[in-house]
């Protein structure tokens, strides 16, 4: 299954994917997807030297879905990550990206 | 209230300085996060789902105005204008930046107050009965022996680093609204044959994912002896807990294994090796702290109001929210009010800045300047006048705050869950709002009478499930979320463990199999005035499985 990249942001703690350029970026769809293992591999091992830059923690790689191009994730955590508390739909991503 | 003393002071000033550069060294990269982990944990630090999560410690559940008010400005200003009340008594911000934590832990410690012993393996922090100094069924307030505590559990070097966190709990009426007998440690304080004041004290207490009622330890410590004796206990544990396996960790497992007996042995050994006068509490100490709790000036007030009388003939609501939420005072003329944080469908625990400062002027204003934290998320104001309470429930239901439901089925312990919580196998919050919504807190949830339900999200049980009369648990099968139902559990006096109802319910089924427990047992009961748990533990499991797997099958788990 296509995965994309995570961390959360050192300096504020929110939760960021890497994108293709390999920067680190808020909204859920910028994310960068990866289909392939080697490249994700690849791509974790650049997002880990993001970790000794100090630039980011956490860094997981998690499953997702693609439907007309719109990502969306797979577990109900991963979908809570991404979207922000289910509680609270006025704050997280859900907020900001929507 | 307790006054921090020059030293309170200048330590906790300190620790903000120190952690400020910590900070800064851990953004300059000069630490890694393995080498600041440790230090923004002991500062009440989490790293959660979506962002950071700081844990401000509210010793014994106790505020002033003007703390509340600073809580209220401090979510305003760095969090998201909203704060969390957890079942440690605590606050929890949600959102706050790492690199603005410094700032909010000196704002905090300009009002006394800080987040360290909010995390790690130590001696976390104390919680105490939320109607000391008040309750009609008080014979001793516990808060002077709980910050008495507080101060000897403070940075104890010889206890920073437990085999797992350690929690104590102090109470002084006879009911226990302060659970201490799921406790590390839980102190009853009570008088003996010759009048004399010490403790009844309990130990190996605890949920978690072997949860276990605590064992009596010892009859009577007289109050001179309190830290000496809980030294003694923290050491046994310090040497023998077992530090091979987290789950194994707590005293509860080295109690459970050892055995209450070898336990005690051990116990009396080290408290009698050690008993050097050191840790014994001087009379003019416990005054000393005993004047810090001195009962606000309350004078008493002829026992009926007539304001009061008037509005609660005359207004059903009102007396609705009188019959739940307002309790009896030990002076009369005054009653203790409980502000429920769980208004129908809404977040248990949550406040906003709003709401915070609301209770904040109330409480300055009609209620001694005294606010309280329940382990059941919600607010208390300890001394309000039977004359003020009419106006202090209009101003509490202008802002969502007068939902009569204290200790009833909508008044329902939730912890964070997987809506916040990164430990969490399941969502807690939505099952306790969809609770809430079924249940709502008209006539049929008040013909139900007390009923406790408690929720957590993972076996970490924050949510208190194994003590709920009604507990659930979220589990997470096959990526899927399900809940396991418990009956029975209760946190009081009469402490137990929930019974396990079988096979677990799915997110969509949960609310179902609550109802369906609810309608058996509004079935069974003698008459409205046997409660919940009284009928559960005379009718025993059969009846509420047979309805609930017989109507619904459950999940496999
Ligand atoms: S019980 Fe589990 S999910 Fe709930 S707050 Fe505790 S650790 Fe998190």
């Amino acid at each position: 299954m296509p995965q994309v990249i995570s961390a959360n942001r050192l300096i504020d703690g929110l939760l960021v994917f890497l994108d293709r350029a390999g920067s680190w970026v808020e909204p859920f769809q910028s994310a960068a997807v990866y289909d392939d293992k080697g490249e994700l591999e690849l791509a974790l091992a650049k997002a880990q030297q993001d970790v000794g830059a100090n630039k980011v923690v956490d860094v997981a790689a998690f499953e997702v879905k693609s439907k007309s191009g719109i990502l969306s994730a797979v577990t109900m955590r991963d979908i809570i990550r991404t979207r922000g508390p289910s509680v609270r739909p006025d704050h997280g991503k859900q907020a900001q990206f929507s | 209230m307790y006054r921090y003393d020059e030293f309170d002071a200048q330590f906790v000033h300190e620790r903000v300085e120190q952690f400020r550069d910590q900070v800064a060294r851990r953004l300059t990269g000069e630490l890694n996060e393995d080498q600041f982990r440790i230090h923004r944990l002991m500062n009440g630090l989490y790293l959660q789902l979506h962002a950071y999560m700081l844990r401000i410690a509210i010793p014994y559940g106790t505020l002033s105005s003007k703390q509340m008010r600073k809580l209220a400005e401090i979510a305003r200003r760095y969090d998201k204008s909203y704060g969390h009340f957890t079942t440690r008594q605590n606050l929890q911000l949600n959102w706050p930046a790492l690199k603005d934590v410094p700032d909010i832990l000196a704002e905090l410690a300009s009002v006394e107050m800080h987040a360290i012993q909010t995390s790690g393996n130590c001696i976390r922090n104390v919680t105490a009965d939320h109607f000391a100094g008040a309750a009609a069924d008080e014979f001793e307030d516990p808060r002077p022996y709980a910050e008495i505590l507080r101060q000897w559990s403070s940075i104890h070097p010889e206890f920073s680093f437990l085999p797992r966190k350690f929690k104590i709990a102090v109470t002084g009426a006879t009911s226990d609204r302060a659970a201490i007998q799921v406790h590390d440690i839980g102190l009853q304080l009570l008088r003996n044959d010759k009048g004399e004041l010490g403790f009844a004290v309990y130990v190996g207490g605890g949920q978690g994912r072997t949860p276990m009622v605590a064992k009596k330890i010892r009859d009577f410590l007289p109050v001179a002896d309190l830290l000496a004796y809980c030294e003694a206990i923290v050491r046994v544990y310090n040497l023998e807990g077992r530090r091979d396996n987290k789950y194994k960790a707590r005293i509860k497992i080295l109690v459970h294994e050892k055995g209450l007996e070898a336990m005690r042995t051990a116990v009396e050994a080290e408290f009698a090796e050690r008993n050097d006068q050191r840790l014994r509490l001087p009379q003019s100490e416990i005054d000393r702290i005993h004047a810090y709790f001195a009962p606000p000036d309350v004078k008493p007030r002829p026992a009926q109001s007539k304001a009061f009388e008037t509005r609660l003939s005359a207004d059903a609501k009102f007396a609705a929210f009188v019959n739940s939420n307002v309790s009896a005072h030990k002076v009369p003329g005054y009653g203790i009010v409980t502000i429920s944080l769980k208004p129908i469908g809404k977040i248990p625990g949550d406040a906003t800045s709003d709401q915070m400062d609301v209770v904040a002027h109330l409480a300055e204003h009609y209620g001694h300047d005294e606010i309280r934290v329940s382990h059941e998320q919600n607010l208390v104001m300890p001394y309000v006048a039977l004359d003020d309470i009419p106006h202090v429930y209009d101003e509490l239901a202008k802002h969502d705050l007068a939902c009569a439901n204290a200790g009833q089925i909508s008044d329902i312990i939730s912890c964070p869950g997987m809506d916040y919580c990164s430990l969490a196998t399941a969502r807690s919050i939505p099952v306790a709002q969809r609770i809430s919504q079924h249940f709502g807190d008209g006539d049929r949830a008040h013909a139900i009478g007390p009923l406790k339900i408690k929720i957590s999200g993972c076996i970490n049980a924050c949510g208190h499930h194994h003590v709920g009369h009604i507990g659930i648990l979220g589990l997470e099968r096959k990526g899927v979320e399900t809940y396991q139902i418990t009956l029975g559990g209760s946190a009081d006096e009469t402490c137990s463990v929930g019974d396990i109802t079988g096979p677990g319910f799915s997110y969509e089924d949960v609310v179902g199999a609550v109802n369906t427990v609810v309608e058996t047992y509004m079935g069974l009961r003698k008459d409205s005035a046997e409660d919940f748990l009284s009928a559960y533990r005379r009718l025993g499991m059969a009846p509420f499985k047979a309805a609930l797997y017989e109507k619904n099958p459950g999940a496999d788990i």
